[in-house]
Order: structure tokens, then C-alpha cells, then sequence
């Protein structure tokens, strides 16, 4: 049982960038910075639940996607060579990264069982594997390890998990939309690892009282009979279920004008960000906001609503500054756009 | 009924406000579990012992207390293979790990302040997902050293001071634990207790939840069927005040004077603007690099004259278990069982064995545990805010500390603060890896008042010191135009002053701190070189900014702001 994502209260900027990443997943992952207990986790877990089941081969310990050829692991291959390939249903997976988890967790390992039993050597997957196709939720990543860190930002790019060790060699997708949530006051992040995430995001603990009375009272209502709350949210589940599907299915159809192009472009060049991805994933958010408004085409006002969770994570910063970097989006979206 | 009827104590509604805040505490998390723990700053001894048992058996009959030891490995915490066992027997065994195992059970965490973010982030990836733990995290902490913020906000409750007794009876206990689900919660008890939480500055809806929680708990406790005010001033009490982080304003003033500026900052005046700009553009000419350069200076390989035993292995023993890898079984080198044991698994049916020889391992299998110990630096500031300095250069001071402090993030350290003037140093910002905060607070820091150097120098090195055997590398850079007037036992004498600057800094030199000494005087002080001299530190006189330099660097800042817009 998993608290329902449409009754987490207030955090819009939170959850929009979420919705974006789980409709669009060449996002390639969320960062949340904030406080703790503003209801991080309880979003990630909401929105996982929230998703229907996909396709996925049977006994394939990467949960291969039939559909998709081209990503097939080579077990998954060797099978389709010799006949078809069974499809079950299966819950799309979200699966924590915990701080210290040890690399033979990570990218997985010999099955040590299995070695001193019969002698054969055989692959564990380890958690990338296990995320393949879902979420990678990590918790306070900003104190992640370095050598975790290391492993991360390769497969987070290429999408594949290479295995070079203990005499296993082997290579596997991994897929996967990266969440991450910390406090930056405890840490600071590598850029290379804020660069792998899309979008980035500020939770405050609300300061009026009357949404903390809701975050309080629905909490205290969901444990109190989590069964009967619920279903209560039952609908409102479904419907924003429909809504990210229908969204995932007109995402190709969404047109861009040259002037939001231009105007992306523009914006990023004030901003001084480094490279094209900022404004690749300036677009791509945008363009998944718009999907999910149903709207053929993406305007200025999607822009300027994914102004801030795509590049404020960019900017070339002075690391003595943590407080400046939305005021630069916000203070050169304004510049640059028609009042809304 | 009379008092002396066996089921007396049962029936008559215990009042709250009869018991000790720390056994309330205990009672509400016995009553409700999902409470978590107690973060429980003591040290050991009977009181502790006989808090921990009481607390104990208010739990239902056959909850056990087990100890998570700081050295738990891995696959004794979360489960795995039994090693020992699955070799005796000949077949996978498997063991389910401590975390496990207690589950409805109490957990002890032994010395919950030395205890890893990495470590308990596993113990909290177990309760995000549902595992009913009760937690106590036994703190033996000084004041600045704490268990991981991770885990303290898990936990519903803090206690410091143990009372001795009464306790309150386990049927009580367990009475209300039945009757918990039924108290009602009314809406104006939640409104209530939010604007409590706001108005102490709280930043977190869990804990306004297990304020919740704790009324209900307390109300059960209290024999009431619903929440009432008693119930949410004792929770208020005993979850929100030990997580304020600001005192509630009083209502008449529009202006409170925001006593404490490191929690209040959300809202704090950005007027410091001007005066920052000044100390960036004002960055002393200092050397690139001047911390690298030290921090390579004191690496570990470093020879300490004497005691070269160690000098030869490049591979520490000992510090923080980082992986293993093939290896020798050298002298000193540790043996990494689980590893050895899988590199040799693989090749077994090819091995030929001795007779009744489980497992044939060669010389090719062995791995080597490899350990960390390559600690971060941090970088101790004592700045001089005396007088004397605030009237030279205290804020080019500040730029030269910035500057420094941006080679300290490219580099990942961490820094902390020190400020001595008046009588006494204070730690103005403990170590951190939040730099932004180092520089508020610096910009915060005021000038004026005479110069304990010694005292700076003491507070600095005693940092140092609790900081390396944190396992870091300590970096002292003291700030200081020279004119140490305040001696050690706070009299005001010059050459009783300098004479005890000049202990202290032989004190540094004994502890083999890297160290740096920036000279702030308008010129160089040879009373300042000597103390660093004395120190075994580096000497620098913190170079003269230009004006004109100055002027223009403040001119061209200025053009660059004006671009943005």
C-alpha cells in the first residue's frame, strides 16, 4: 500500500517535474533538493504506483522489454534466436540506492550461492539491473560515494551496465529514470553527476498553515485506515494515470515553433549555461508539459514553467552562491519573455 | 476501589504531568511504535542502564533488545550468505541479517554519533519500507558531534536528562496501546499543533506527523478516548521544541531580533550585498592553490622523523573499508573472507581437494581488504576579529578567506570557523561542507574588542585535534595582524600575551598540524612571522590590494550585473 501521488498536497513545481520525467524518460531523472521530510520519497513511490504495469520478458532478470528489440540483454536475444520470447506483467520497478550500498550490489556480482554449490558462475544482477525500465531513487545523493558516484554516471549515460570482474564478463541495459533527493547544505553535489540529471528542483516546507494542517491530517487519515484512504483517491489516481498515458502517446506529436526554439535558445545563452544540454532538456521538458496539457504545441508559458527545474542546475556557478541560481533563471525569463 | 486493589493501577487515568519528560517519552513510543526511537544523549552508566530496562518492559512480553555494534558488517545487517555456517554444512546458508531479526524488537545502536551517514542510511532504506523498528540511538557524543541528521529525524523523540523513577505500570502501557487506534484526532488539535510547529521554526512534516502520533499516544496513556490539551502541550514538548530552530515571536513586535542568524537565514536580510561584493573584489593577491600545496605537504606519507616502521607499506591497515583486492598475504595485510572465497568459488569443480577438504583455495584467490584512508581535509579559519584588525584589514581578511574557501570546494573540504576576540575564540561555524554558510557567517562576523591570539590558537588546535581523530586531515589557517593583547587567563598584558600566542603555537607545532599563518598587519610584523615560525606554519603576509585594482574590479562587477539585466 503506497500513499496516492494526488494526495500529496501542495510541491506543484515538484510534481510537475516528476509527471515530466515519468512521460518523457530522455529526461533522464529528477534531482530534489530540500528539506527533509517535505514528502521526497513519498512522491517518487506515489508516482511509481501510480504507473501502470508494463511488458516484460518472463525469467529475464532484467525485465527485457519484448517490444523493444534493440535493447534485448543477450540471454533475451539467445531466446528470441531459438523461438519467442514469453511476456508477463510486471509493477514498473523503483528500487532504492542506498548510501553504502557496495559496488557488488550495485552493478552486481558472481552469485556466490550458486559458485559454491555446483561450481558455475552466474551472474547477480545487482540494483541496476533491477531498475532497468523504472526508477532509480537515490537519497541523499549528495553524500553518495565517489566510487558509486563513478559507476552511476557511465551507466546513467550510456544506458548500459558493462560487467568486467571476477571472471564475469558481461553487459546488460540499464535503463533507467535517476531520482535523487539531498540537502545541499550537507554536501555538494558533482557536476557531472547534476548533469545527468534533467531537471532539478526546490521543496520548502510550506510556510502557511493551513497546507501543513492537509500534509498533516492526510497523512494521519492514510495511516490511520490506509485502505479506506486509498480508495478515496482512487479516481483521481486512475484519471492522472490516463493523463500521463495519453500524454506518453501524443509526446511524438507535439510541434515546436523555430520561435520557441530561438527563444530556448536565447534563454540559455543569457544564462551562460555550458553546452546543448541545457537546452535539449529545456525543450524536451517543455514538450512533455505540453503533452500533458493535451496541447498540440509547445507555447512560451511551458517554457517559462520549465525554465527553472531544467537549467537552474546548469549555470556556471560561483561556488560561494547556493541562494542565486533560480533568481538568474527567473530574472532572465523575464527579460527575455512577454509578460505572461 | 481502594488503592489497595490489584487492578488498581489499571483503571485510574494516569496523569501525564505525574512522570518525567524522558519516561513520558519512553511510555509514548511503547505505546506507539511507529514513533521510532528516542535519540537518547547519555553516557553510559547505571542511569542509562536502568532508563534502557525500564523502558524495556513496557514493551509487550518477548520484545527483546539487540545491539547494532558500529563495526556491523554489511552482511550481518542486512542478511545474506552465512559464510561459517554455509561451509560447515556443505550447502548455502543464509542468515537474515540484524535489521532483520529485529523487527517488533528494540535496537540498540551503540555509539549512534560515530555511526556513518552510509550506515544508517541502510538502517533508514529498511524503515522507508515498512520494517517495524524501534530504534534507540545511544549518544555518547560531545556537543558538536551528533548521529546523523538522516537518522535523528526519523526519530520521534529526544532525551538528555534521566530521571529515576516511577515508571508507569506495563498495563497502562499496553491498555492504551489497545486502545490507540480508536482516540480520535478533532481538527483544531491538528491546526493546533501545526501552528505550534510553524511558529517554531520546524521544517519538516514528519515531525508535525509524529507530533501527531505522540498526543494520540499521550491521550491513550492518559485514559482519554480523544485528543486534548494536555496531550498536544506534552507532545509539542517532547517532538517539536527539541526541533525548533527559532524561539516563536512575540506577537508585539514586527521585528524580532532573530537571536539565532544560522537557523533564521530563510528569511534573513540580504543587505549584506554591498559588503560582500567589497570582500570578493578585495581578494588579497594570495597564491593559487595555497591549500592544495599545504594539504600535499601534510599527506600521510609524510616523514615524521622517527617511527618509520609504517613508512614502507603503501597500503594502510587500517581506516575505513574500502573494497579489497587480489593480493599477498603480506604482513599486516587482512584477509577478505567473503572475497577469497568468491574468486576461489568459480574454480572448484576443478580443483583437486585433499581428502575431507571442503574447499581448495590457491594463493591467486587471496584478496586483500583494502581500507580508505585517504581523509578529507578540512580547513580550520581562526580569524582575528579584534579590534586592531577590524581597523586594518579584517575585511580584505574576509577575501582572502573566500578566496581560500573557493580552493577548498574545488578541492571537496570542508571548513570550519573560528572568530577570537574580547576575552575568548568561539567556534563561529563547525565543520561543514555547506561553504555558502561559511561565507554568511563570515560576512556576518563583526570586528572590535582586544586579541586573545592564544586563545584562537588553543580553540583551533583542539579542533584540529577533535578533528583528526574524526580521521581527517586538519588544515590550521590563522588570520592575525600580530597584536595579541589578551593573555590566556584573560588578563590584559601585552608580553604575557605574546609569550602565551608563541605557547600556543609551539602547541600546534608538537601536534604536527599543517598550518598556515596570514599576516593582516599593514606591514608584515615580525612578531607574526615568528609565530609562525613557532608553529611549524607556513608565513604569509597577506598582500596588499591595489586601490586602483580594488576600484576596478568593483567597477567591472558592477558592469557585469548590469549586463544580466
Amino acid at each position: 500500500m503506497t500513499f496516492p501521488f494526488t494526495a500529496i498536497v501542495g510541491q506543484d513545481e515538484m510534481l510537475t517535474a516528476i509527471i515530466a520525467a515519468a512521460i518523457e524518460p530522455k529526461l533522464s531523472g529528477v534531482l530534489i533538493f530540500g528539506d527533509r521530510g517535505t514528502g521526497k520519497s513519498t512522491a517518487v513511490r506515489a508516482l511509481a504506483a501510480l504507473l501502470p504495469d508494463i511488458d516484460a520478458v518472463e525469467h529475464c532478470a532484467f525485465h527485457c522489454d519484448p517490444a523493444d528489440l534493440t535493447t534485448l540483454c543477450a540471454d533475451c536475444r539467445t531466446r528470441l534466436a531459438a523461438g519467442h520470447l514469453p511476456t508477463i506483467k510486471t509493477r514498473i520497478p523503483v528500487v532504492d540506492l542506498p548510501l553504502g550500498a557496495t559496488e557488488d550490489r550495485v552493478v552486481g556480482a558472481l552469485n556466490l550461492e550458486r559458485a559454491l554449490a555446483d561450481g558455475s558462475k552466474v551472474f547477480e544482477p545487482g540494483l541496476l539491473a533491477r531498475a532497468h525500465r523504472g526508477f532509480l531513487y537515490i537519497d541523499e545523493v549528495n553524500l553518495l560515494e565517489d566510487h558509486i558516484v563513478d559507476l552511476l554516471l557511465d551507466v546513467a549515460a550510456s544506458g548500459e551496465n558493462v560487467v568486467e570482474r571476477e571472471g564475469l564478463s558481461l553487459r546488460h541495459p540499464a535503463r533507467f529514470v535517476l531520482i535523487g533527493s539531498g540537502n545541499p547544505e550537507e554536501g555538494e553535489l558533482r557536476p557531472q553527476l547534476l548533469d545527468r540529471f534533467g531537471l532539478c528542483v526546490d521543496v520548502k516546507t510550506p510556510t502557511d498553515i493551513s497546507t501543513r494542517v492537509e500534509v498533516v491530517r492526510r497523512r494521519d487519515a492514510y495511516d490511520t485506515d490506509p485502505q479506506k484512504f486509498t480508495t478515496l483517491y482512487a479516481a483521481s489516481n486512475a484519471a492522472l494515470r490516463n493523463k500521463i498515458l495519453a500524454a506518453r502517446q501524443m509526446l511524438p506529436l507535439i510541434t515546436v515553433s523555430d520561435g520557441i526554439l530561438a527563444l530556448g535558445a536565447q534563454l540559455c545563452l543569457a544564462l551562460g549555461t555550458d553546452g546543448l544540454r541545457g537546452e535539449l532538456t529545456l525543450l524536451r521538458a517543455a514538450r512533455a508539459l505540453a503533452a500533458y496539457e493535451a496541447a498540440p504545441a509547445v507555447t512560451e508559458s511551458h517554457l517559462r514553467q520549465m525554465a527553472a527545474p531544467a537549467l537552474r542546475h546548469r549555470l556556471r556557478r560561483d561556488p560561494l552562491d547556493d541562494s542565486l541560481a533560480t533568481t538568474r533563471v527567473d530574472r532572465a525569463v523575464a527579460d527575455l519573455f512577454a509578460p505572461a | 476501589m481502594s488503592p489497595f486493589d490489584p487492578s488498581w493501577s489499571e483503571s485510574i487515568p494516569h496523569e501525564a504531568g505525574s512522570f518525567p519528560d524522558a519516561i513520558l517519552a519512553g511510555a509514548l513510543l511503547a505505546i506507539d511504535p511507529t514513533l521510532t526511537g528516542i535519540w537518547l544523549r547519555a553516557w553510559p552508566g547505571p542511569s542509562r542502564d536502568d532508563y534502557l530496562n525500564n523502558l524495556a518492559a513496557l514493551f509487550p512480553a518477548g520484545t527483546k533488545t539487540k545491539k547494532l555494534p558500529l563495526s556491523v558488517t554489511d552482511d550481518r545487517l542486512l542478511g545474506g550468505l552465512d559464510l561459517a555456517a554455509t561451509l560447515a554444512a556443505g550447502r548455502p546458508i543464509h542468515n537474515a541479517g540484524l535489521l532483520a531479526e529485529a523487527e517488533h524488537h528494540i535496537l540498540h545502536i551503540a555509539m549512534a554519533e560515530r555511526l556513518s551517514p552510509q550506515h544508517a542510511g541502510k538502517i533508514l532504506g529498511r524503515l522507508d519500507h515498512g520494517a517495524a523498528l524501534t530504534l534507540i540511538a545511544l549518544d555518547e557524543g560531545l556537543p558538536d558531534e551528533a548521529p546523523p541528521k538522516s537518522l535523528t529525524a526519523r526519530l520521534a523523540f529526544t532525551v538528555e536528562i534521566l530521571p529515576a523513577g516511577p515508571w508507569p505500570e506495563v498495563q497502562t502501557i499496553l491498555l492504551a496501546r489497545k486502545n490507540l487506534a480508536a482516540i480520535h484526532a478533532p481538527a483544531h488539535a491538528i491546526d493546533h499543533l501545526c501552528a505550534l510547529s510553524l511558529a517554531l521554526g520546524v521544517n519538516s512534516a514528519r515531525a508535525e506527523i509524529f507530533a501527531l502520533r505522540a498526543a494520540r499516544a499521550s491521550a491513550a496513556f492518559a485514559g482519554r478516548d480523544s485528543i486534548e490539551p494536555p496531550d498536544i502541550e506534552l507532545a509539542a514538548k517532547l517532538v517539536l521544541l527539541p526541533r525548533a530552530t527559532r524561539l516563536p515571536a512575540p506577537p508585539e513586535e514586527p521585528q524580532p531580533p532573530a537571536p539565532q542568524a544560522e537557523s533564521a537565514e530563510d528569511n534573513g536580510p540580504r543587505e549584506q550585498k554591498l559588503e560582500d561584493s567589497v570582500t570578493e573584489a578585495a581578494l588579497a593577491n594570495l597564491p593559487p592553490e595555497l591549500l592544495a600545496a599545504l594539504a600535499a605537504a601534510s599527506a600521510p606519507s609524510r616523514k615524521t622523523g622517527g617511527g618509520g616502521t609504517q613508512g614502507k607499506s603503501a597500503a594502510p591497515t587500517r581506516g575505513r573499508p574500502a573494497g579489497a583486492r587480489p593480493g599477498p598475504l603480506a604482513a599486516g595485510a587482512r584477509l577478505a573472507v567473503l572475497e577469497t572465497l568468491r574468486a576461489a568459488a568459480p574454480w572448484q569443480p576443478l580443483r583437486s581437494r585433499a581428502e575431507g577438504q571442503k574447499i581448495a583455495i590457491r594463493k591467486d584467490d587471496f584478496r586483500i581488504k583494502k581500507f580508505k584512508q585517504n581523509p578529507r581535509a578540512i580547513a580550520i579559519f581562526a580569524v582575528d576579529a579584534s579590534g586592531s584588525s577590524a581597523l586594518n584589514r579584517l575585511a580584505e581578511a574576509k577575501g582572502a578567506i573566500q578566496h581560500l574557501l573557493a580552493d577548498c570546494y574545488i578541492r571537496r573540504d570542508e571548513v570550519a570557523l573560528i572568530a577570537f576576540r574580547g576575552t575568548a575564540a568561539e567556534v563561529l561555524l563547525p565543520p561543514t561542507h555547506a561553504l555558502a554558510r561559511a561565507k554568511k557567517t563570515l560576512s556576518a562576523l563583526p570586528g572590535g574588542g582586544p586579541t586573545p591570539l592564544a586563545a584562537g590558537i588553543d580553540a583551533a588546535r583542539s579542533l584540529a585535534d577533535a578533528e583528526r581523530r574524526a580521521g581527517k586531515l586538519p588544515l590550521l589557517v590563522v588570520l592575525t595582524d600580530g597584536g595579541a593583547n589578551i593573555s590566556r587567563d584573560g588578563a590584559q598584558s601585552r608580553p604575557a600575551a605574546a609569550a602565551d600566542a608563541l605557547a600556543a603555537a609551539r602547541a600546534c607545532r608538537a601536534e604536527n598540524f599543517s598550518a598556515l599563518v596570514v599576516d593582516t598587519a599593514p606591514r608584515p610584523q615580525k612578531f607574526v612571522r615568528n609565530l609562525a615560525a613557532e608553529m611549524g606554519a607556513k608565513y604569509l603576509a597577506l598582500p596588499y590590494a591595489d586601490p586602483k585594482r580594488l576600484s576596478r574590479a568593483v567597477q567591472a562587477e558592477g558592469a557585469s550585473h548590469a549586463g544580466h539585466h
